[in-house]
């Protein structure tokens, strides 16, 4: 119930913010424009569509997450609404996860809304909708929760625009971590590998929610690389999650 | 009485600076606030009076003492439950109107629909915002601000309110209806602690009072028994006398037309000027005995510390 009403206000507050409509309208923007790349390219055009479709999705849903979510709780502690919020017979973990599962809602909307215009565009195309988009659509969703949760565990200590940077710098690191992979089987055994395997294992692999090539070019995918991806983002969130509780439990709010 | 409220041994230090170092705020606060009365918490500017709310109510965490609220634990949800607070300054959600942010405080205590909405009215109506129920907090002045703060505070029937400077904004009709809400809540037998720069008013509604100087409280008990009934001296406003003929007297201030102003010192210069007066066949139009005020102890004993 606590947690629930926080939720809401938190997506009230997210959904009164213009910054959302903003990304909303370049996304809109993007998937538009899809169309008109499709349109003068010699070859497969709703491949066009569906690749930048997709991308767009992912790349301004994550900008929305982080955009948002790096400002909940500093901008609670900074404008002191936390003070009157803490006092009250609720528990700090109750507070941050309430924060979290309203920014989440947010997104949710947000993507069931980007991906059915996108969806629309697909149709006018090939006449069908294809259940592989709407699955790597949801990866792509799987793959904002995690980075709302990063943004929110920045947001615990620091400033909209370091948390911003640090959380941007996930994703990154998220997307280009895999190169480690690559470069661990051409390691010999050694000291180094054993570094680098550490390494690997601690950072971010964001390419595990990325279905969109197969989902584009029609490739087939064990239904077992689902549900690891799909375990592999739920363990990872809860991860996130517990550090950020852990550093909002023992803030004083000066 | 039972205590309400039990600080014990209060200490809270905070690390400041780039290199950091060590500023001690509260030097073991100890205080009791029993039930029914209106405690006044009284400090100068960074004394340590909101971080000793803020401590009490877990936004910070003291390094040593104990703090009871209602005999549990500071922390704990049941100590909380039956409080309420006005942090100084209040900003609130400003994107939510006046009743959405009530009801977003009542479903914190769980409160179902029915019953916040009924809340939600009266509430609006005792604070005198029911015309604005459907305004955005950010439209609202630093007044309004102030009442609607403490609407929240009382949303859940709080037998304990912590208010940081409740009457800090408010133009006079605003902290005389304030002032007025805070009695009729002792009146219905609830518990205040009033952190308040103005004292004037805590003199006037308060029953206990407690003043914090560099984070230690150096004096607390009942105002009457801080407060002397000793006459420190006495205003006269009186005709029918020339200015100089008074000078053996007393003070004269200032005249205006016939009416001249008076500070008599001694007690017993007020017999001699009345006869003095009378044989002249002059005028006493006022005499007013000015005791001790909570501001001229408040005065005396910072400066002391």
């Amino acid at each position: 119930m606590k947690i629930k009403a926080i939720a809401i206000n938190t997506f009230r507050e997210a959904i009164r913010d213009r910054v959302l409509y903003l990304l909303f309208f370049f996304t809109v923007v993007a998937l538009l424009f899809s169309r008109l790349l499709a349109m003068l390219t010699v070859g497969d055009r709703v491949k066009i569509i569906k690749d930048v479709g997709l991308a767009s999705i992912s790349l301004f849903g994550m900008l929305m997450a982080i955009l948002i979510g790096t400002g909940l709780v500093y901008k609670e502690i900074d404008k002191k609404t936390v003070f009157t919020l803490i006092s009250k017979p609720i528990q700090r973990w109750q507070f941050l996860l309430g924060k979290f599962f309203g920014l989440v809602l947010t997104l949710f909307i947000m993507t069931v809304l980007m991906s059915l215009i996108f969806i629309v565009i697909v149709f006018l195309h090939t006449s069908k909708i294809e259940g592989r988009l709407l699955l790597a659509v949801l990866f792509i969703f799987i793959e904002l929760v995690l980075i709302t949760a990063v943004a929110i565990l920045f947001s615990c200590f620091s400033t909209p625009i370091l948390s911003s940077l640090f959380s941007v710098s996930f994703y990154l690191i998220g997307h280009f971590s895999w190169g480690l992979e690559t470069l661990l089987l051409k390691t010999k055994p050694g000291p180094t590998k054993v570094l680098l395997q550490g390494i690997y294992a601690l950072l971010p692999d964001l390419e595990n929610f990325n279905f969109k090539t197969e989902a584009v070019y029609g490739l087939a995918v064990q239904p077992k690389f689902y549900f690891y991806s799909a375990l592999y983002g739920i363990v990872y969130t809860f991860f996130i999650l517990m550090l950020a509780v852990l550093i909002f439990k023992k803030r004083d709010f000066v | 009485m039972a205590a309400v409220l039990r600080i014990e041994n209060l200490s809270k230090a905070f690390k400041l600076g780039f290199i950091p170092r060590t500023k001690e705020i509260l030097r073991g606060i100890s205080l009791s606030v029993d039930s029914g009365e209106i405690f006044g918490y009284l400090g100068p500017n960074g004394a340590g009076k909101t971080t000793t709310l803020k401590c009490v109510l877990g936004l910070i965490f003291p390094d040593n003492g104990l703090i009871e609220i209602f005999g549990h634990p500071h922390l704990s949800l049941e100590g909380k439950e039956r409080i309420g607070y006005l942090p100084e300054n209040p900003y609130f959600y400003e994107y939510l109107t006046a009743a959405e942010f009530l009801d977003f405080y009542a479903q914190l205590f769980g409160l179902r629909k029915k019953g916040r909405e009924e809340k939600i009215r009266s509430l609006l109506r005792l604070v005198g915002l029911e015309k604005t129920r459907g305004l955005q907090l950010r439209k609202f002045s630093r007044g309004m601000l102030q009442r609607i703060g403490l609407a929240q505070a009382l949303v859940n029937d709080p037998e304990l309110l912590f208010l940081d400077e409740p009457l800090g904004g408010l133009d006079p009709l605003g902290r005389k209806e304030v002032r007025d809400i805070i009695i009729r809540l002792r009146q219905e037998g609830k518990t205040v602690l009033l952190c308040s720069h103005i004292l004037q008013d805590i003199e006037m509604i308060c029953d206990h009072v407690a003043i914090i100087v560099s984070g230690k409280i150096i004096s607390q008990g009942a105002l009457q028994d801080l407060i002397s009934e000793k006459i420190l001296f006495t205003e006269v406003t009186l005709s029918g006398l020339a200015f100089d003929e008074l000078i053996s007297l007393g003070e004269p201030l200032w005249a205006r037309g016939e009416k001249i102003f008076l500070r008599v010192l001694h007690e017993e210069n007020i017999e001699k000027l009345t006869v003095l007066v009378h044989g002249r066949k002059g005028k006493i139009h006022s005499l007013v005995p000015r005791t001790e005020t909570l501001e001229d102890i408040f005065v005396g004993m910072v400066k002391q510390e």
